[in-house]
């Protein structure tokens, strides 16, 4: 409800209940007034006939009592008036037309008392102090009600006369109070829908009411200042990333340009040493002893291997550099593809595969596929020792981390796990390289890819029994 | 050897990778008349017949087969490209980069400057003698030249 409403609600009920206590202890002490007036008037008539009508009863004059009690005539509210003799039988009575029953038949407790509509009573007559016989007097209340309406009716238009005014003056008083509200409100939705705090609140006066607007303008000021020094903030941040960012891009610039340089000027004297070693073997062999032809071989593999560790290198920063295209990944024809036209090892078909039905993924296809690559080619290559070579894939739900989890378990040769926080690491090795070929890259990989993914890559181990690597993404 | 009788002009700077290319040019029997220049000042120079082949070449013999090294001292390989591609009496010549990096920032523009193909030198040498004897066997024996 509108707060100009409220107010006036509040003013015209307390005006309404207060003129209605008023009215009410006015009507209320008037009614007793009346009442106690009348009851005193007629014991006052009844008094003064009852002296009157001592002789009238002692001479047993029904004329004179009867005269007596025509003088009732002056006070027209007394309806009916009537004497008794000693006996209690009925003497004479006023007005003389009224039928008998109309009066009781004998005198009953003296003294007089409201009745419904009447004021009626007994007033024993006197002299000294032997009782003659009794009075009975009985006057209607139609003038005290009739007063009491008159009292209603001007009571009832005071109230509504006084309630009118009531508005009307609360019409317009209200507004000293729900104007500056009313103001103040208007500015508070003007700035929340324009976002404009520039903007001031008008002082009405110097009340509370005042006393708010000062406080809402001075809060307004706070947060101007504050969105100010926010703006400067973010501007300085801002400034700050974009210098961040140009040097980030200059040193990503000069990583490419110098990986660039590593695979280029690294290669081409390695090709070098191949090519002559393999001269060597092509157009010499013959005139060279066993020793000699080895020393050449040697050259030559570990020129290759060298050859190796600069592409491996390689596709380790192009990875880490390159952007992730997220779509969806069908997993189970992924892994198949992988194990049937990746360049593992030719002993796979005495393989056990046990892979269970993968659910799809969310990622990057190319770095992915990557991923699968390396963690199958590895369990293939630890496990080949194990005659029962049995390779497991499956996966489940991280509910916690809402994340798909992946895993390759192999029964190679495994490792002691408190090496394996050296395993994601770039050229980092657990076998030699006379035990198990291979540049300690692959493993960094799949960390750099599974981490630019959003995701994590574990492993469980022990020696002799066989690794489990897992992998998540984020569904 | 005659300078205008040029099977395939060999632009490489380093001395023993061209030594193991035109001997594998040599040993399948594809091409025996291989002119080895340095750099791609040279090569210019050779092409065009100016400066110390002034006079021992004539332009309109050019060789059947230019192989370009990229990363070259003076003239680069993309430079040596770009001119002859420009030039009328020179562009019909089948130009093959020779390059040791898939990673060459570089392989886009000689595209786009019109390279008839681009070949990376593996380290491994039987694939690296494989790769030329077969890009030899493909630009002297199989592709037909305008006449």
């Amino acid at each position: 409800m509108p707060i100009q409403k409220k107010l006036m609600r509040v003013i015209l009920l307390i005006s309404g209940i207060m003129l209605f206590i008023t009215s009410s202890a006015f009507f209320i002490y008037e009614f007793y007034a009346f009442r106690q007036t009348a009851l005193q008037k007629l014991s006052t008539v009844g008094n003064v006939i009852a002296t009157n009508s001592t002789a009238a009863l002692a001479f047993d004059n029904h004329e004179d009592a009867y005269e007596i009690l025509l003088a009732l005539k002056t006070e027209p509210q007394i309806i009916a008036a009537s004497l008794y003799d000693k006996k209690g039988n009925l003497f004479s009575h006023y007005p003389a037309n009224l039928a008998i029953n109309n009066f009781p038949v004998s005198p009953g407790v003296n003294g007089f008392r409201f009745s419904v509509s009447h004021l009626e009573g007994f007033e024993p007559v006197l002299e000294g102090k032997r009782q003659l016989g009794t009075l009975y007097l009985k006057s209607d209340l139609e003038d005290m009600y009739e007063r009491l309406r008159l009292y209603g009716t001007i009571t009832i238009s005071v109230i509504t006369l006084s309630l009118l005014l009531a508005y009307l003056l609360s019409k317009i008083l209200q507004k000293s109070i729900s104007k500056p509200i009313l103001a103040l409100a208007e500015t508070t939705k003007s700035i929340s829908d324009k976002g404009d705090y520039s903007q001031r609140a008008v002082k009405s006066g110097e009340d509370e009411l005042g006393w708010l607007t000062d406080g809402f303008n001075h809060m307004l000021e706070q947060i101007e200042k504050q969105n100010l020094l926010l703006n400067e903030f973010n501007q300085d941040l801002e400034n700050k990333i974009k210098v961040r960012t140009a040097q980030l891009e200059t040193v990503n610039n000069e990583l490419e340009s110098f990986s660039y340089s590593i695979s280029h000027d690294l290669r081409a004297p390695l090709r070098t040493i191949i090519g002559f070693a393999t001269m060597l073997e092509e157009n010499f062999s013959g005139k060279l002893d066993d020793e000699a032809n080895r020393i050449t071989s040697v050259i030559k593999i570990n020129a290759l291997k060298m050859g190796d560790l600069i592409d491996d290198l390689l596709s380790f920063s192009r990875i880490g550099r390159q952007e992730i295209k997220k779509t969806r990944i069908n997993t189970i024809e992924m892994v198949r593809q992988v194990i049937t036209e990746s360049a593992i090892p030719n002993n796979k078909a005495g393989i056990d595969w046990a892979i269970e039905s993968l659910p799809d993924s969310k990622g990057d296809p190319n770095t992915i596929r990557q991923v699968w690559i390396n963690l199958i080619s590895n369990a293939v290559k630890y496990s080949r020792n194990n005659s029962q070579q049995r390779i497991e894939i499956g996966s489940f739900i991280n509910i916690d981390k809402d994340q798909q989890v992946f895993f390759i378990r192999d029964n190679g040769i495994g490792f002691n796990e408190k090496y394996k926080h050296k395993l994601f690491k770039v050229f980092q090795r657990l076998h030699s390289a006379d035990e198990f070929e291979g540049t300690g890259v692959g493993l960094a990989i799949v960390e750099k890819v599974i981490s630019k993914h959003g995701g994590a890559v574990w492993v469980e181990a022990a020696v002799g029994k066989g690794a489990c690597f897992y992998f998540s993404l984020p569904i | 050897m005659d300078h205008n009788l040029v099977d395939v002009l060999l632009v490489e700077d380093n001395s023993h990778e061209a030594e193991l290319t035109i001997r594998e040019l040599k040993k399948h029997h594809i091409a025996n008349n291989i002119f080895h220049v340095k750099d791609g000042e040279e090569a210019l120079d050779f092409i065009f017949g100016v400066e110390q082949f002034a006079g021992t070449r004539d332009i309109q013999r050019p060789p059947k087969l230019i192989l370009l090294d990229i990363h070259m001292p003076k003239v680069n390989g993309i430079e040596v490209l770009q001119t002859i591609k420009t030039d009328e009496r020179t562009r019909s010549i089948p130009v093959v980069m020779l390059t040791s990096s898939k990673e060459d920032p570089d392989i886009r523009r000689c595209y786009a400057l019109g390279v008839n193909s681009y070949i990376v030198k593996p380290v491994d040498f039987i694939r690296f003698a494989d790769a030329i004897k077969n890009l030899g066997f493909y630009w002297l024996l199989l592709n037909q030249l305008p006449a």
